[in-house]
């Protein structure tokens, strides 16, 4: 089992669009296999042990969460072509969320998946601006946004034709840019839209156990379909002859072929395993954007602290938020806390410890060179300032030394550590700068999913795997 | 086959396509599309449906007669009977 030499479908990658690639595929008949690096699945979005401790990484919250019976939106939609049960995620919601803006976080919006809360806030807030909000949020209710043919349009700009003070539209930005943007300070307007309607007018969810629901559905599904995955198989090379993937070369020297190709590991990845001969004539750019994240486990549910029932709270303590590769290792001053204490699992249902996470925007090739030693002292050091920077953002703990008390282990992630262990080259969690909605590459039979292909967030990568497997094969056999 | 078992065979796969979808009081005359939240991606999943479940194959020129259950009925149903005598 597992071992052809000949796929009619061979994907790379077994992160959430390449688990999603595979379901259709092998639902309709294909003869596929994923081959994955790593020996667990979930790339960008996975999870790991420690100490018989499960930390999710990647996966703050799901967006485009909707209520059963809301049709025509990317979950639903990504449901039925997967062939999945709603309930089979048990998606569970946030309570509440907060943009938070000032030294202390002292302008707040504060939004749930119901975008009327969102509204009232802004007009609560911003009283002169809620009219261009409300126009800036038709704009992108219109919006086409999963059109494979568009063509990018600065977001600032048509944000600007809505709203005029640069403070409401910051506010807007930080969370959109913080849970999708590839590009830094502005962003393409249809990226714009997707995120926009993730997080506002669709919502966060989770399922009680965190990421690793998704991936064991999608696991199963895969399976069940008569997909096959090879573990701990990377792909060293692909050998292109005339224009086409001929071959692919496992990290352990074995050959395998296949009609088509779906590479789900980014666009310069991706080129950068090609050996056709000839160097192509541009080169693309890996991502400069990079995050560290700190992990805080406590002893108790984080509102035992005083901290309120806030799920994700995006912070920003300058004048103008600053969404860019930082010059130092780190850029403290912006970031998002998430709580997933704080969603909504029913009725004395709760997380058996706290948990505080903490991510911020960070410069990989600061961290890709240091000497071990270095390396986890500077570790150490941005752990401290992040918890004080995050801090300022939540309610004042009555004892300044309640959180050291509560707190039971700690981890953190670096952009080298998100390269180590998923490949992105830069630690570029969202990718490449340029999108490629077609998916197309220099060979004909080879083609892009996931995150440089350009749908975002957990649902987007699935839908990306999902279009790219419709459009260049399913459609066409 | 009858057009009324074919119509049955079609709704069968809209079930499993689009289960958030209430099938009970479908209008045979009616665009489905008018009927029930369908877009492209889903019909062509049950083009493939019908391709894989029963061998039945619709060109894309075709997707048109698939508009309401009648036209699926009067466009398919020889399709099948003329499978079944093949065999």
């Amino acid at each position: 089992m597992n071992s052809r030499t000949h796929y009619d479908v061979a994907i790379i990658g077994a992160g959430m669009s390449g688990l999603a690639a595979g379901i259709r595929l092998a639902h309709f008949g294909k003869r596929v296999c994923i081959f994955e690096r790593h020996n667990t699945v979930g790339g960008l979005n996975s999870f790991y042990s420690i100490g018989g401790r499960k930390f999710d990484v990647g996966l703050h919250a799901m967006t485009n969460f909707v209520r059963p019976g809301v049709k025509g939106t990317p979950l639903g939609k990504l449901l039925r072509q997967l062939r999945i049960d709603r309930d089979e995620f048990a998606l569970c919601e946030q309570k509440q969320s907060r943009i938070a803006f000032g030294a202390r976080g002292e302008t707040s919006l504060r939004f749930t998946n119901d975008f009327a809360v969102l509204e009232s806030e802004v007009a609560t807030r911003f009283p002169a601006q809620v009219d261009g909000f409300r126009r800036l949020a038709a704009a992108v209710r219109a919006h086409d946004d999963v059109a494979l043919d568009a063509q990018p349009v600065s977001a600032r700009q048509v944000v600007r034709q809505h709203l005029t003070d640069p403070l409401l539209e910051d506010m807007l930005f930080c969370p959109v840019m913080y849970y999708g943007s590839a590009t830094e300070h502005d962003m393409d307007f249809g990226q714009f839209t997707i995120m926009f309607k993730a997080l506002f007018f669709e919502g966060f969810a989770r399922p009680f156990d965190g990421v690793r629901v998704i991936l064991r559905v999608l696991l199963d599904k895969y399976r069940a379909a008569g997909g096959e995955r090879r573990m701990k198989a990377g792909v060293r090379h692909i050998v292109a002859q005339a224009g086409r993937a001929t071959a692919l070369i496992l990290d352990q020297g074995e050959e395998i072929t296949a009609d088509h190709v779906i590479s789900s590991i980014g666009a310069p990845e991706t080129a950068r395993l090609v050996q056709s001969g000839h160097h192509p004539a541009t080169a693309i750019a890996p991502g400069r954007l990079s995050f560290v994240e700190t992990i805080t486990i406590l002893d108790r549910q984080p509102a035992e602290l005083g901290w309120g029932s806030d799920t994700i709270v995006f912070f920003n303590d300058s004048a103008r938020f600053d969404y860019a590769c930082p010059k130092d290792q780190v850029d403290p001053r912006s970031g998002v806390i998430c709580i997933p204490n704080n969603f909504d699992f029913g009725a004395g249902r709760h997380l058996p410890e706290g948990i505080f996470r903490c991510t911020c925007l960070a410069n990989y090739e600061r961290w890709a060179h240091l000497p071990e030693g270095a390396y986890r002292a500077d570790k150490q050091r941005w752990y401290q300032s992040l918890q004080r920077s995050a801090q300022r953002f939540l309610p004042k703990l009555a004892d300044p030394a309640a959180l050291a008390h509560a707190t039971v282990t700690t981890d953190m992630f670096t952009p080298r550590t998100i390269t180590k262990f998923t490949g992105h080259l830069g630690g570029a969690i969202y990718g490449a700068a340029q999108k490629n909605r077609q998916g197309r590459t220099e060979l004909a039979n080879l083609y892009l999913c996931g995150t440089d292909q350009g749908f975002l967030g957990i649902v987007g990568a699935m839908l990306s795997g999902i279009s790219m497997a419709n459009y260049h094969i399913l459609q066409k056999s | 086959m009858t057009k009324d078992e074919c119509k049955k065979v079609v709704v069968d796969i809209i079930a499993d396509i689009a289960p958030d979808e209430d099938l009970s009081n479908l209008k045979p005359e009616v665009r489905l599309r008018d009927q029930l939240q369908l877009d492209s991606m889903d019909f062509l999943d049950i083009v493939m449906e019908l391709r894989k479940r029963h061998g039945i194959e619709v060109p894309e020129a075709d997707y048109i007669q698939l508009a309401s259950l009648d036209s699926c009925a009067e466009y398919l149903t020889p399709k099948f009977n003329a499978l079944a005598a093949k065999r």
